[in-house]
């Protein structure tokens, strides 16, 4: 059962990696993450809104928008869209040290990030019109502080 | 995020203070360069104990950064990240290349 939820657009300028982060962050907190699961989260939340930026609309103008779900058994669902270029090869692009871009210092590490530190990412992707990156967490404590 | 630095005996300490992700990479890279190439030290030396955020970008800095130094014969090192920083360096598998001291 959802206890909370949220969604919200924002265009994709750097200084909104800063503000996913903190939202996501804001959203979590009444359920009592430790330290370590709201750094995972702001962290993977942090890869997939700069892989928009950076990949998706390559620095231009375009809106990303996140969707969250808190549950009552303790999960927490974020999804993470933009309406850009589309990803060629998803298994490709997913894969450790892989990137398109070989300028700049890239490490090529955004989806490892969010694969080690949520408990599952799901990329759906198409051409021309979009990605979503689907991620979510059970986090330890969260059954128990989930109130409805 | 903000950058300072102290050259001793030739090795250069920078200090990073503050959030290490894409917004500020672009800021900071620049920055980080012309400290080194002003310096010339032997040993460069970042210190991330005020850094309190940071994600891949963070890890492509310090790449880039390793590169440009390894080019230069200066050696890199990095000290006091934070546990969650932490995890995110041995995950990179960027101890390999730069020592934390």
């Amino acid at each position: 059962m959802i206890i909370n939820k949220l969604k919200i657009t924002f265009p994709s300028k750097s200084i909104n990696e800063a503000l996913a982060r903190n939202i996501i962050a804001s959203f979590c907190i009444p359920i009592n993450p430790t330290l370590e699961e709201l750094s995972d989260i702001k962290t993977a939340v942090s890869e997939a809104v700069t892989n928009c930026i950076v990949h998706a609309y390559d620095g231009k103008d375009g809106n990303i928008e996140m969707e969250a779900n808190l549950y009552d058994n303790g999960a927490l669902g974020v999804e993470i869209r933009d309406f850009g270029v589309g990803i060629d090869d998803i298994d490709r692009a997913t894969q450790p040290f892989f990137t398109t871009k070989s300028d700049g210092d890239r490490s090529g590490m955004g989806f490892t990030v969010m694969q080690t530190f949520m408990d599952s990412v799901n990329v759906t992707s198409k051409k021309g019109e979009g990605t979503v990156v689907h991620m979510s967490k059970i986090l330890k404590n969260g059954a128990k502080n989930a109130k409805p | 995020m903000k950058v300072d630095c102290k050259n001793e005996d030739n090795n250069l300490t920078i200090f990073l203070d503050g959030e290490l992700d894409h917004h500020a990479a672009s800021i900071v890279k620049d920055e980080l360069d012309r400290m080194i190439l002003d310096n010339m030290p032997v040993g460069v030396i970042f210190d991330f104990n005020g850094v309190n955020f940071m994600d891949s970008t963070g890890i492509g800095v310090l790449l880039g950064r390793y590169k440009m130094l390894k080019s230069l014969n200066i050696k890199a090192y990095l000290k006091n990240p934070s546990n969650t920083i932490d995890r995110l360096l041995k995950l990179s598998g960027i101890y390999n290349v730069i020592a934390k001291i």
